[in-house]
């Protein structure tokens, strides 16, 4: 399974393991965990709500993915994507990826978390003290994304 | 011998239109089915148009100067890309997960 949509928490220590199962030939694991900060854009944030569009989600991701399989010699990849209600601190996604050598799991990573941040339909609701707002795309994760 | 085809005859298609995080709580609804002229060569741009004529928070969060995104059948999509009849047409903010 290479991409989750879930409510439920994740543990990287058993994804990476299951991820890792039974292929010696891999030498690097790089990863990313995303989390929820108490604090956004000078406001206190008590929490998050995380929306997507189910049907097009894993689609976006699997795409995601399979473009990183095609640019970078790895061996495999794993994409976690929790949605719903969240609290600061919470984990919200996790990219794990796999493969010979270093270099292409950090690059592999990294691509697909910049093409996740601007292609995969997911959008933030923060909660405050005093009410809720979206949260608003950044042009700097349009820059990052346009990197590749 | 080969008939003309008759122009004057007006085909409608059905869309389905999707609304999401801002937009849909912005218009008060989560989607809708839109019937549109099939002789025009509708395109996403033309859903976009005919729901601005609406006035409103329609006129405001889809004016062109708003940042606006579309996806087709589950595939992200420009305002250029034709709509067939069935389609499934997604609009949203620019997307904020991660």
């Amino acid at each position: 399974m290479t991409v989750r949509v879930q409510t439920a928490d994740f543990d990287i220590g058993a994804e990476i393991a299951r991820l890792r199962e039974g292929h010696r030939s891999v030498g690097a694991i790089a990863s990313f965990i995303g989390t929820v900060r108490d604090v956004n854009d000078a406001s206190t944030i008590t929490g998050l709500t995380l929306e997507h569009y189910p049907g097009m989600t894993e689609a976006a991701l699997e795409e995601i993915v399979a473009e990183a399989r095609g640019r970078f010699d790895i061996r495999d990849a794993l994409v976690i994507h929790r949605v719903g209600a969240l609290a600061p601190g919470d984990q919200i996604v996790l990219v794990a990826v796999t493969s010979a050598h270093r270099g292409m799991a950090f690059d592999a990573c990294e691509f697909i978390m910049d093409a996740l941040k601007t292609r995969a339909p997911f959008w933030k609701k923060e909660r405050l003290p005093d009410g809720e707002r979206w949260v608003e795309a950044r042009a700097s994760d349009d820059e990052a994304a346009r990197r590749w | 011998m080969a008939r003309m085809p008759d122009t004057s005859l007006s085909i409608r298609i059905s869309v389905r239109v999707i609304y999401l995080a801002r937009l849909r709580e912005a218009f008060g609804s989560t989607g809708e089915t839109l019937a549109l002229d099939d002789n025009n060569a509708p395109t996403v741009e033309s859903i976009v148009r005919a729901l601005r004529d609406r006035g409103g928070a329609w006129a405001h969060e889809l004016a062109p100067d708003r940042a606006v995104r579309f996806a087709v059948n589950h595939r992200l999509a420009q305002r250029t890309q034709a709509v067939t009849d069935g389609d499934e047409v997604a609009i949203f903010p620019p997307v904020t997960g991660g």
